[in-house]
């Protein structure tokens, strides 16, 4: 992909990672305020989608980010299945929360338990899922050439 | 609890159909009958919601499924004529046939929802009275997805994964056809 001219890349430079910081803010706090993996992920995958419009990239890097995005994605999913397999292998139940994490006090940070470290791991699965989709449409001819 | 084994026993029939069948287009409308079965069951275990929602995914699933049949199969136009004709009646027969049973046993049980404005929370009102108390988060709407509900949400995230994997699966197989081209 060819990059973009220099106001975009500017601007771009100015707002990644203002975006990569809100996308990591509204997943960790999914458990206090409206948000979560889901929308997290996708303000990551956003900011990653702008910085490679903006910039280009070429053909060897395309297909770097392809096989980490891949990687993010499939250990975003095993993370998921993990925590949710943990409450089955320790205490009882599949999606056990209390009794097995950290409840802590409401209206923290760390509190929620299973529900921030859940949030987290569709946040990987979103974000680099969404990118890995971008990364197929936009440079398929690269990535997919082996 | 007749009618359920008597729709399985159906589904079962339509689904061999259309694994076995050389007929692409029969193929397609066996497994239709399938999905319309699931939509019958739904209002013989009085989720209504539920079999209007499946009746819409089937249709455009058997309006798609054709539609694909049709453009990348070649007619035998010696056959057309009367057959065709014949056809058309089966189907539109068909669809009476099915519209009818449809509504005449979703009236029974849009009857028997609860009024509109007085909803039934059974299972709803535990999650907003003990939401924070059993799992921590100030979110309701988190607690719900990520811990009362959370195997549903593992199915959510599976249809992703299913449609990333669906998407490059796709590309890989566009990007082989053609391989001289960069």
């Amino acid at each position: 992909m060819k990059g973009m001219s220099l106001i975009v890349q500017v601007i771009t430079r100015l707002m990644a990672g203002i975006l990569l910081l809100y996308g990591g803010y509204i997943t960790l706090h999914g458990h206090l305020t409206p948000g979560g993996g889901f929308a997290g992920g996708v303000l990551i995958a956003a900011a990653l989608i702008l910085v490679s419009l903006a910039f280009g990239s070429v053909e060897q890097v395309e297909r770097r980010e392809y096989i980490l995005s891949s990687i993010f994605e499939s250990s975003g999913g095993v993370l998921f299945i993990g925590l949710a397999l943990a409450g089955y292998v320790v205490v009882d139940s599949f999606f056990r929360n209390a009794g097995l994490y950290y409840l802590g006090q409401p209206l923290q940070l760390v509190s929620g338990g299973i529900i921030p470290l859940a949030n987290i791991a569709i946040m990987l699965k979103v974000g680099a899922g969404l990118f890995a989709i971008f990364l197929a449409l936009g440079a398929s001819r690269f990535v997919m050439r082996e | 609890m007749l009618e359920l084994y008597l729709l399985l026993a159906v589904m079962l029939a339509s689904a061999l159909v259309a694994s076995e069948t050389k007929n692409l287009l029969a193929a397609a409308v066996a497994l239709g009958l399938v999905g319309f079965s699931v939509a019958i069951m739904f209002i013989l275990v009085q989720a209504p919601d539920l079999a209007i929602v499946q009746i819409v995914v089937e249709t455009l699933t058997v309006v798609i499924f054709t539609a694909v049949i049709l453009r990348t199969t070649e007619v035998d136009t010696t056959v057309l004529g009367s057959g065709l004709k014949m056809e058309t009646a089966m189907f539109v027969a068909a669809f009476l046939a099915f519209g009818g049973l449809f509504l005449a046993l979703i009236v029974g049980v849009l009857r028997e929802l609860p009024r509109f404005g007085e909803p039934v929370m059974r299972v709803a009102q535990e999650y907003v009275q003990l939401g924070l108390e059993r799992t921590g988060a100030a979110n309701i709407v988190a607690a719900i997805i990520l811990d009362f509900r959370g195997y549903d949400t593992l199915g959510e995230a599976t249809v992703l994964f299913t449609a990333v994997v669906g998407v490059l699966t796709v590309l890989r197989l566009a990007a082989r056809k053609k391989p001289g081209e960069f």
